[in-house]
């Protein structure tokens, strides 16, 4: 069959499960008086629609930033104000100020959600579509398969079309980025991920690695001369791109520093809800909250986020660490109501991210870069480290599952009321932790012998 | 890809189960109601009940075997929600009973799962095909186990055709292998199951009766009479008789056999379903119809002498037409059989074996689809899900199937009319079509084109009919006059699909003749 006509397929199969993902129920549902983030996102069409740009992001008589002030840079306002400005000529009940908190009905749901779907199909999958075609290796069938994996990654459906939030704007952006850098045209991709941190300064996680392979280019192709050129053309560009969202903003420095201080909330707490970072799994034996005085910011972690660095790599056999994602947002999902999508998008990502990639039979040495090991621990005796990997990845599964069925139907002790989130963002921690020293290993590991590649094909 | 030869298939069935677990949450129809209702009171009451039970309006139509079905069901159900079998609980669907019921409707596909595995097999491959996208038995699984017609049917309207068409496919899948006995067993049961599948039943009479009870066929073809078995009949009669005294046997012994067959047979519905099945009569009464209008404005008739226009009303009742003659259930019945009749008569005649069996099968669906009285729009997937086994295999057949599949898929939209539900009906219909017309089109690509450019054309006056029918209308002033009228737009447009795709069917079985018939 032709390429277009899988891919077409594929495309078309990612739609029908996030569309089916949004049959459910979303944060919030029913619970007043704060709802969710679903009732977040009406209320910032809202207030983007009813009051002046000046008002958007400060505290005013109809603008109270408790009930859900506007925390995400312009773009995102701006969007909010594209999708209000619609649902005013559908129904202007739905943005009506102050009359529509709260307001919950299905047709309000079909709205937000196909909101969700179009900007998805704008932005996130076509990059991720060409990023699969142009930017990975092997035969048109390995492509359309590695493609297909990538858009039923369960996390990104879980959140984006369950949950509700819009994180295939701002992942699809930088995925145009990086796409762009791909193909080589690095000014385009540095305005696409300009893009992407004035959606959602979350995207700052992956500003650093753009700003150094960008810089790094830059001094690879002469300082003098080609490379400082393209320095600035991408300086201008970014400054252009930034001053471009956040123009209305700039009227006034008083107003620049509020969105600012929106974005970047610093007097919240270390850890929101159990987040599986390093400082949530260390208050379980250290009460760090206590210790420390000033609190630091750290913005809860948004793993869907984290897929975009994962889900470059095409060895699947990461697959573990990005369905441990997955599990660890799972009293999340609970709240919601979505442990249904979460079991079917976790086992079908799961099923055919072993069945397409032939995940397992890629766990050898060579493509999973583990001769750097052999060389750090060369004092240890030689152990088969693909195979640990493999067994590793069993056990991970197992434990996954485990947590997931614990969390789900048993009843935790008294007094230990929140010991299967805690277990499951431990679990998770681990295994981030472990990816992250990994990726850093094969970063500053020699690149796979040409010869090795040549004998497994 | 490095999947093997022989994983594809398992994949392909997971990744189905996988995706109509998706609609759990999607719009349930009235079936729904219908097949709870059917759970309560096979749990909660006597046998003797069954077919006299009338709480709810839903009451038990299905032949005795689906009520042993449900019973067996609601053994599991009670460990889900017990309330649900309760018979006051009338239009009860908590959480748990909805997740029970779209599970049982997708576990049961297990046996839809087997039986295309069975047709997988008996499908010709030819030599040195390498790539599995291009395997006849590949695009066979998908067109069966990804059929549109009961993704949306079964696990979004809601019912148990993938259980039922599993018998159907089986029992095919046996004849085509040459097990007689087995495939008449499985028929049986079918039958016992839902009567609806009688529509076939004459294909499956004749055919065994004609290359199974005579062994033997003369050189010409014709029927060697000498050669007749009374032990092979004897054997198809006692598995007939047994699998129906099985069925019926408690309702007879009870003297409700007359009830039970008024539950099966309600002769009281009108001509047409509330939503007019893309038939003939679809295309009568719009003749009527407009013979009507015409014979007003040209005052050849009297407006007043019209009856009133009930049939687009969307009503379930028997009335009358304006200006042709009424139609009653013994003329649909009369003419479903002479529209049968020369298929049937060509595998006694003239049998090409199991190949030529199959051909009857379809024609007999569609010959009843077409001419038979209070139609589904539903039972076009009788003709549709065997047409797939000669569409992989034939080049002709593989045009009609396109023709007929694509028309008979879109003519369920109605069933769907939820704004929620759009966008999975067009992106289900969208991938079944392109997966159908590309690989179709590569396995039958050294012998040209699949389809006429004006065959092409009529294909896409669907999409504009689509556009016209989902989106412009609800916006239009004429929704609140003429709400029928998209419904009337749609199934006439089909119902013209349909029939050229059953006249092209005769066609190819009737211009057969010269191949030399397969002794069995």
């Amino acid at each position: 069959m032709q390429t277009w006509s899988l891919v077409s397929i594929c495309v078309l199969l990612a739609i029908i499960a996030r569309w089916g993902v949004s049959l459910n129920s979303y944060s919030g549902a029913g619970k007043p008086p704060m709802f969710g983030d679903y009732e977040a996102q009406r209320h910032w069409q809202e207030v983007t629609y009813n009051l002046p740009i000046q008002e958007w992001y400060f505290n005013t008589t109809n603008n109270d930033l408790n009930y859900w002030g506007l925390d995400y840079p312009p773009l995102t306002a701006y969007h909010s104000w594209i999708c209000a400005y619609i649902a005013k000529t559908i129904n202007p009940e739905w943005v009506e100020l102050h009359k529509s908190r709260g307001y919950e009905s299905t047709q309000h749901k079909l709205f937000m959600r196909m909101t969700v779907l179009v900007a998805d199909l704008l932005i996130y999958i076509p990059a991720v579509v060409l990023y699969c075609l142009y930017l990975t290796d092997g035969s048109s069938k390995k492509k359309v398969s590695i493609m297909f994996c990538f858009l039923l990654y369960p996390g990104l459906i879980l959140i984006d079309y369950g949950h509700f939030q819009y994180n295939g704007v701002s992942l699809g952006f930088a995925l145009w980025g990086i796409l762009a850098l791909g193909l080589g045209w690095d000014v385009l991709g540095s305005m696409a991920f300009s893009l992407a941190l004035n959606y959602k300064q979350m995207e700052l996680y992956h500003a650093l690695p753009f700003f150094c392979y960008l810089l790094g280019k830059c001094i690879k192709t002469g300082l003098i001369g080609r490379g400082l050129f393209l320095l600035v053309r991408i300086g201008v560009t970014v400054l252009a791109t930034f001053a471009l969202c956040w123009l209305p903003f700039l009227a006034e420095p008083s107003q620049a520093m509020q969105v600012v201080r929106r974005i970047f909330p610093v007097a919240r707490g270390l850890f929101e809800d159990k987040v599986a970072n390093t400082w949530c799994s260390l208050n379980t034996l250290i009460k760090i909250k206590s210790i420390l005085s000033v609190p630091t910011t750290v913005v809860e972690t948004d793993s869907a986020m984290t897929t975009q660095t994962g889900l470059k790599c095409n060895e699947i056999c990461y697959a573990c660490p990005f369905l441990v994602f997955v599990c660890s947002m799972l009293p999340l999902f609970l709240k919601d109501g979505l442990l249904v999508p979460y079991i079917v998008t976790s086992l079908g990502f799961l099923f055919f991210s072993i069945y397409l990639l032939s995940a397992l039979d890629h766990c050898s040495e060579d493509k999973l870069r583990l001769g750097a090991y052999n060389k750090l621990f060369y004092w240890l005796p030689k152990m088969d480290l693909a195979f640990i990997v493999r067994w590793k990845f069993y056990i991970s599964i197992a434990a996954m599952v485990g947590l997931s069925i614990a969390t789900a139907v048993l009843i935790p002790p008294p007094h230990l009321p929140d010991l299967f989130p805690v277990l499951v963002s431990t679990t998770a921690f681990l295994h981030f932790l472990g990816t992250f020293i990994h990726f850093n290993v094969v970063q500053f590991s020699e690149p796979p012998s040409r010869k090795s590649q040549k004998k497994s094909n | 890809m490095a999947a093997d030869s022989c994983s594809w298939f398992p994949a392909l069935a997971v990744g189905v189960s996988l995706l109509k677990c998706f609609f759990i949450s999607a719009y349930r129809s009235t079936d729904f109601e219908v097949h709870r209702n059917w759970l309560a009171i096979t749990h909660s009451l006597p046998v003797s009940r069954w077919y006299y039970e009338n709480t709810s309006e839903w009451t038990l139509d299905y032949p005795p075997l689906f009520a042993w079905f449900e019973l067996g069901l609601s053994q599991v159900a009670r460990r889900f929600d017990a309330n649900m079998l309760q018979v006051e609980n009338l239009n009860y669907a908590s959480p748990a009973t909805v997740l029970f019921q779209r599970l049982s409707v997708i576990v049961t596909d297990v046996v839809f799962i087997y039986a295309a595995r069975e047709c997988c097999r008996c499908v010709r491959e030819p030599k040195g095909s390498r790539d599995v996208l291009s395997r006849p038995s590949f695009v066979l699984a998908v067109l069966l186990l990804w059929n549109f017609g009961l993704l949306v049917v079964d696990h979004i309207h809601f019912q148990y055709n993938g259980f039922l068409f599993g018998f159907l496919l089986l029992s095919v899948a046996k004849h085509l292998q040459s097990q007689h006995l087995q495939g008449a067993l499985l028929f049986a049961f079918l039958l016992n199951l839902k009567h609806i599948y009688l529509y076939v039943a004459p294909a499956y009479g004749v055919y065994l009766l004609r290359s199974y009870c005579f062994a033997q066929d003369n050189k010409d073809g014709s029927v060697r009479w000498s050669s007749f078995s009374p032990l092979r009949l004897l054997a198809l009669g006692a598995i007939v008789t047994s699998v129906c005294a099985l069925s019926f046997g408690p309702f007879i012994a009870m003297g409700q056999l007359p009830q039970v067959l008024s539950r099966l047979f309600p002769f009281k519905r009108g001509l047409c379903h509330a939503y007019w099945a893309p038939n003939i009569w679809a295309l009568y009464n719009v003749l009527d119809k407009s013979l009507a209008v015409l014979g007003v404005r040209l005052k050849l008739l009297e407006e007043a002498e019209l009856p009133p226009a009930s049939m687009t009303g969307g009503l379930v009742q028997e009335f009358e037409h304006s200006v042709l003659p009424s139609v009653t259930p013994a003329v649909t019945l009369v003419c479903t059989l002479l529209s049968i009749l020369p298929a049937v008569a060509s595998i006694w005649l003239r049998p090409h074996g199991a190949q030529g069996f199959l051909r009857c099968l379809l024609l007999c669906a569609l010959g009843c689809f077409m001419f038979g009285w209070h139609v589904h729009e539903k039972a076009i997937l009788i003709a549709i899900l065997p047409l797939s086994i000669l569409a992989v295999e034939s080049r002709e057949d593989a045009g009609i199937f396109l023709i007929l599949t694509t028309t008979g898929h879109y003519s369920l939209f109605p069933l769907l009319f939820t704004p929620a539900e759009l966008p999975i009906k067009v992106v289900l219909m969208l991938m079944f079509t392109i997966f159908s017309f590309t690989a179709l089109r590569k396995l039958h690509s050294a012998q040209g084109s699949l389809l006429h450019p004006l065959e092409v054309i009529y294909l896409l006056g669907l999409v504009a009919v689509a556009i016209a029918c989902e989106v412009v209308f609800p916006l239009s002033p004429w929704q609140q006059r003429l709400p029928f009228l998209p419904l009337l737009v749609t199934s006439v447009y089909c119902a013209m699909g349909v029939c050229y795709a059953f006249l092209r069917l005769y066609a190819s079985l009737l211009l057969r003749r010269e191949e030399k018939p397969k002794q069995l």
